[in-house]
């Protein structure tokens, strides 16, 4: 695969491409103190020069030193929103048409592109295909919108407090198929992207750039760059051997480490809305005053709610700690019974976005703890 | 519903409180119309003085019990009620007027009112489900119209209301919202509220202060210790978040009691 050099005065070249091209482009941008996922009409929308700082139940963005464009981590927002709708109708029925007439609601899938997608996040998506697309149950709309998807993934030079991918083996080098894959480089007054391309699709595009053919030294450069986002991550307070997780938590289901997390657990449901992997949703029924019409509708839920649980005469899981206990072994363990792989990607989102800073990787330690003798 | 059944008759029932949560109900505009062609509201005193004797299908009742009359009128009022369902914050914990209850009422009518000895009230104020079996509570300080809506078509059509008890917070997720705890350092109720608002607040980037009560299985314990120990938010504010329309409400009463001595 060639890789070639794009200057980043020429960044707008590429975007300008993908929409020609069709597309809608969505990706970084600044809003509301935080870098959030949304529509690019130009370079100008994305986070230039904006970073962000994270720790558990903590978030701010800052300014950085240079003018990066994807110089910040995993933010409050997931490429699943564009994928999995967090709502949408199902379907509608009418009773005065007879028989009852229900009609499913089919939605003319949008050609998204996503600008931004990082390693961990490719892992997220490809960990939502093997639930949506690939398992015995398709959920059209997800694989109407993943069919039609174009990724520019961007390697990741640095890395949050709260990034853990290379303890979960899911980056922070893109690894997985994409359509465009990018790294961006300043090196002192040079400030350039990376770029290759991983499909015909990709192909198309790079072909419209002003391009010119990377050298060694810009290899270097990425590999260095890459390389640093690696080492925050294997210094920092988050790394650790995750490969006896299953086994861990397999022998774990009554821990006492359970009912300290449960006095902390808000059951606000926060951790799972921003995992980019947590799939889960509820269907809803309603009908008007009339009761001449039905409507149901998917919406996102999660397993930290009493509803989600709920079979006659009450919920399963009626306290925290059994909500807990399910979601962290799910996402850690039984996750590679039922699909083969964690359920874990390492973006550190639960983390940061977790109102009381409950840490997915201080609760795998604690529970390793309690086993001790 | 064929025309030979007699369409069911809707009471609507004051207790104390300001009319808010009844005045959701002449809100719905457009809906009361198709309301009142499916329920004949026999009962709605703030809408018409047309009374007709109970006993009645439907009672919506608004409102908290803070006299001995009223503790005697919500037994009357069960008693005609096939169905009752609360919608409120005065109606399901007590509301505004049960901040009584963490002090001595005789302390405020003294200095309210030029004649106290005129005041016949209880002690506290107490939610209806205190006096009598309640078939729903809907939330809210006020109730959310789309709701209650949804409540009355449940009804209507014998089916679970989707009225989901969860937090706040999935709200603002479900709507993209950035949280404005963690990215802004702003104190929210959220995470132990109850959801139906919409996430109203936090959409325009305040906090929650938690109108429509506690949700499901609520923490409240955790979030004030996080508030005081990572936020530096002083235990007055935790205080004045927990006291707010739902003061009684069991889980935020008993939290705002542990921070009210500090």
């Amino acid at each position: 695969m060639q890789t070639f050099i794009l200057q980043a005065e020429y960044l707008d070249r590429l975007i300008q491409a993908i929409r020609a091209d069709g597309y809608q482009v969505l990706g970084p941008t600044l809003a509301e103190r935080a870098i959030v996922y949304d529509e690019i009409r130009s370079a100008d929308d994305l986070p230039r020069g904006w970073t962000d700082e994270q720790e558990k139940g903590y978030y701010r963005v800052k300014r950085r030193e240079d003018d990066a464009y994807f110089g910040y981590a995993a933010g409050p927002h997931s490429w699943k929103k564009f994928l999995q709708l967090p709502r949408r109708p199902v379907w509608r029925a009418q009773k005065s048409i007879h028989p009852m007439q229900i009609t499913a609601v089919v939605e003319e899938a949008p050609a998204m592109a996503f600008l931004g997608v990082r390693s961990c996040e490719l892992h997220a998506i490809a960990t939502q295909d093997r639930v949506f697309v690939d398992g015995r149950y398709q959920n059209d709309s997800y694989a109407e919108r993943r069919g039609k998807l174009f990724i520019v993934a961007v390697n990741c030079t640095s890395a949050a407090a709260t990034c853990f991918c290379t303890s979960m083996n899911t980056g922070p080098k893109v690894t997985l198929p994409n359509d465009l894959e990018m790294t961006e480089v300043i090196d002192g007054e040079n400030h350039y992207f990376l770029l290759c391309s991983g499909s015909g699709k990709g192909e198309r595009i790079l072909r419209q750039l002003p391009l010119k053919r990377a050298g060694k030294r810009h290899r270097e450069a990425e590999r260095d760059s890459i390389q640093q986002a690696v080492k925050q991550m294997l210094e920092g307070p988050r790394s650790f051997d995750s490969s006896d997780l299953k086994e861990l938590l397999y022998r774990n289901y009554e821990s006492p480490a359970w009912d300290q997390v449960a006095d902390r657990c808000l059951s606000c449901a926060n951790c799972t809305m921003a995992c980019p992997t947590c799939f889960c949703s509820t269907v809803e029924d309603t009908t008007d005053l009339s009761g001449e019409h039905a409507q149901r509708w998917e919406r996102w839920d999660s397993c930290f709610t009493a509803d989600f649980s709920y079979i006659t005469g009450g919920p399963v899981r009626p306290d925290t700690r059994s909500r807990y206990r399910q979601w962290m072994t799910h996402k850690l363990a039984t996750w590679y019974d039922q699909f083969g792989t964690s359920g874990c990607v390492g973006c550190g989102r639960c983390i940061a976005w977790c109102p009381v800073g409950i840490d997915i990787t201080e609760e795998v330690q604690r529970i390793r703890e309690a086993e001790k003798p | 519903m064929g025309n030979a059944t007699p369409v069911p008759k809707l009471a609507v029932w004051k207790f104390a409180s300001c009319d808010g949560c009844q005045l959701s109900l002449l809100d719905c505009e457009d809906e009361l119309l198709q309301l009142a062609d499916k329920i004949d509201i026999a009962y709605f005193m703030e809408a018409s003085s047309r009374q007709l004797e109970g006993p009645y299908d439907l009672s919506l009742v608004e409102g908290s019990i803070t006299t001995a009359e009223d503790e005697e009128r919500i037994r009357e009022v069960r008693a005609q009620s096939h169905t009752l369902i609360t919608i409120g914050a005065c109606a399901t914990a007590g509301g505004i007027q049960a901040l009584r209850n963490f002090s001595d009422v005789k302390d405020f009518t003294s200095i309210v009112y030029a004649h106290p000895e005129y005041i016949a009230t209880l002690k506290t104020s107490t939610p209806i489900s205190a006096h009598v079996p309640v078939d729903f509570e809907l939330q809210g300080c006020p109730i959310n119209k789309r709701q209650l809506l949804e409540v009355i078509s449940a009804f209507l059509h014998r089916r679970p209301p989707q009225v989901p008890p969860h937090s706040v917070c999935i709200e603002c997720k479900l709507k993209g919202n950035v949280c404005v705890m963690v990215a802004h350092g702003t104190p929210c109720m959220g995470p132990v509220t109850h959801a139906g608002c919409g996430a109203l607040c936090p959409s325009y980037n305040r906090g929650c202060y938690a109108c429509y009560g506690p949700k499901e299985n609520p923490n409240t314990a955790s979030l004030s210790h996080w508030w005081k120990e990572e936020m530096e938010v002083q235990p007055v504010t935790i205080v004045e978040n927990l006291r707010n329309f739902n003061a009684a409400a069991p889980a935020f009463a008993e939290e705002s009691r542990r921070h009210d001595k500090e």
